[in-house]
């Protein structure tokens, strides 16, 4: 702590104090450290199976922007813990953040997250820049690093619209941070190897956000058809999928009705060609 | 008993600290805030774009302020930090426009008393609210005194001659084109000249944005909104071909309201 000598004349409560750094995580690490989701002790068995889980998180540009659409299922070991869990959060107007892994610490990131970005906003006068928000969810990942270690594994996947380029993009990060960019989509979780598999066939360069929407709604049901993990459209008790698109106009969700459109129509042709789609061989 | 060389009584040193404050803070332009049908309304002259007079603290607060920048600038940092950290630690609702006025009433207060020169600033925290009774606006002197506010305040030089004309025409449940041109006409001597668009430093909290409720009102559409009320100006003509058929707002229009009415 610092002592009263370095604040502002007169001004001794330490919100007063200048750190130097327009950063709202550093502000909290020396104000109220306990608050952030880094914890420093080591825990005496890993605990990983015994959390909630979250699973798998799509994205892909269109044409002007990006959409990031995840399931909604959270697994602990064999059990399904949640079946309405959200894993996709906006982050501030132009970006959103999916994730994968522990459940609890992935939503303290989310929200950490969403403060670090306004936090900059609000101090500098001008909104973060593209590299600059994925940069700042790399320094978080890596602070977990050795949570990771224990079990605690969370692995963001982040989507924002760059207004200098006029496109969406797209960043992965692994268990010690990143971030890596990532041309046109791509996915995190346990049935992210089957959602990329569905994308790689699916993908359509100068799509527009609607068929984008469709195209990870059917990524997200090739996952949860092959990965016990991820949760599939729930019809009888209606939970949807959650789809958030982002372009000019800013970060939306789209509602329950919206995506019910999407699924119902995938569900229709899937019984017809339970595969989905099919790609043109050549 | 002869007092020792250079004493002054505290009532003497509290009164040089105001005036002096007061001095400082008369120097600077006015800011007004005020209740409009959707939320609160902040104008300002500024003739800087880069060094803001009015912003954002949180979701549902705003922060305006006249007087030293550097002192002020530092309060809005704080209010900021504040903010978020109590945001963060409890929920995004649990953060009010009341809690940030006590945190800079008491710091002022302590300033106040305790330093040799008081802060030469003042401050505006407002808060919107779901509804127009739960909107808020909170004055704050430098002395660390609050001021709880109904529909509008001035602030800054010529406050009072300031708050007296916008007291004359605010009415209840303004639209926002109407708000502006009643902060407009208050931030303006009789008979003088408006300050240029590029001058004008406006933002609002609308309460029915998603999120966060401030925004800044600059550019085309901060043109567009004067252009619907602004008075024909006979020193612009061209400006004013497209709202010219607007009759000057020389009194409320419609039923005249005399306060005596519950709603």
């Amino acid at each position: 702590m610092a002592s009263h000598r370095d604040l502002p004349v007169g001004l001794v409560n330490q919100l007063f104090r200048n750190t130097g750094s327009s950063s709202f995580t550093e502000f909290v690490s020396s104000y109220a450290p306990e608050l952030l989701p880094r914890r420093d002790e080591v825990l005496a068995t890993p605990i990983g199976d015994q959390v909630p889980h979250a699973t798998t998180i799509v994205a892909a540009t269109f044409d002007g922007g990006v959409v990031m659409a995840g399931d909604r299922r959270a697994t602990s070991g064999n059990i399904i813990s949640q079946r309405d869990v959200e894993k996709v959060f906006r982050a501030d107007d132009y970006s959103c953040m999916g994730i994968a892994g522990t459940a609890s610490t992935g939503i303290e990131f989310a929200r950490l997250f969403r403060v670090e970005l306004e936090h900059y906003e609000k101090l500098e006068g001008r909104a973060m820049s593209v590299a600059g928000k994925a940069n700042r969810l790399a320094t978080m990942i890596r602070g977990n690093l050795a949570m990771a270690m224990q079990g605690l594994v969370v692995v963001p996947l982040f989507a924002a619209y760059d207004p200098d380029k006029d496109e969406g993009r797209i960043f992965s990060y692994d268990v010690a941070g990143g971030p890596y960019e990532r041309e046109r989509f791509d996915a995190i979780g346990s049935g992210s190897i089957f959602a990329r598999g569905a994308l790689k066939k699916l993908y359509r360069d100068g799509a527009s956000a609607d068929d984008m929407a469709m195209t990870l709604i059917q990524a997200l049901y090739d996952a949860a058809d092959d990965d016990s993990a991820t949760g599939g459209p729930d019809v009888t008790r209606k939970i949807w999928p959650i789809v958030g698109i982002i372009d000019a106009d800013g970060f939306r969700r789209l509602t329950d009705e919206q995506v019910s459109g999407y699924v119902n129509q995938m569900l229709e042709a899937r019984l017809i060609s339970p595969d989905g789609p099919i790609a043109p061989l050549r | 008993m002869s007092m020792p060389f250079g004493y002054a009584s505290p009532e003497q040193i509290m009164r040089d600290k105001a005036d002096y404050a007061r001095k400082g803070i008369a120097r600077g332009r006015s800011v007004v805030v005020l209740q409009y049908v959707d939320g609160i309304l902040f104008v300002a002259p500024n003739p800087s774009r880069a060094l803001h007079k009015i912003s954002e603290i949180y979701d549902r607060i705003g922060f305006a302020a006249v007087g030293r920048y550097n002192e002020f600038e530092e309060l809005r940092l704080g209010g900021i930090r504040y903010a978020d950290i109590n945001g963060y630690t409890y929920d995004r609702s649990d953060v009010t426009g009341r809690g940030l006025a006590n945190l800079y009433a008491s710091n002022l207060g302590r300033i106040f008393t305790e330093s040799i020169k008081s802060l030469e600033v003042e401050v505006v925290v407002a808060e919107v609210g779901e509804t127009k009774d739960g909107d808020a606006i909170y004055r704050l002197t430098f002395d660390g005194s609050v001021f709880d506010e109904h529909g509008f305040a001035a602030m800054g030089g010529q406050a009072e001659a300031v708050a007296g004309r916008l007291k004359e025409r605010y009415r209840e449940s303004m639209s926002l084109a109407d708000a502006l041109e009643v902060a407009l006409t208050a931030l303006t001597e009789p008979g003088g000249e408006r300050p240029p668009v590029g001058q004008l430093e406006v933002a609002v909290l609308d309460r029915n944005r998603e999120h966060r409720k401030f925004l800044r009102l600059t550019g085309a559409r901060l043109e567009r909104l004067l252009a619907q009320t602004t008075t024909p100006q006979p020193a612009s003509p061209p400006a004013s071909s497209g709202s010219g058929d607007t009759p000057p707002p020389t009194g409320p229009e419609g039923p005249v309201d005399d306060g005596s009415s519950p709603l």
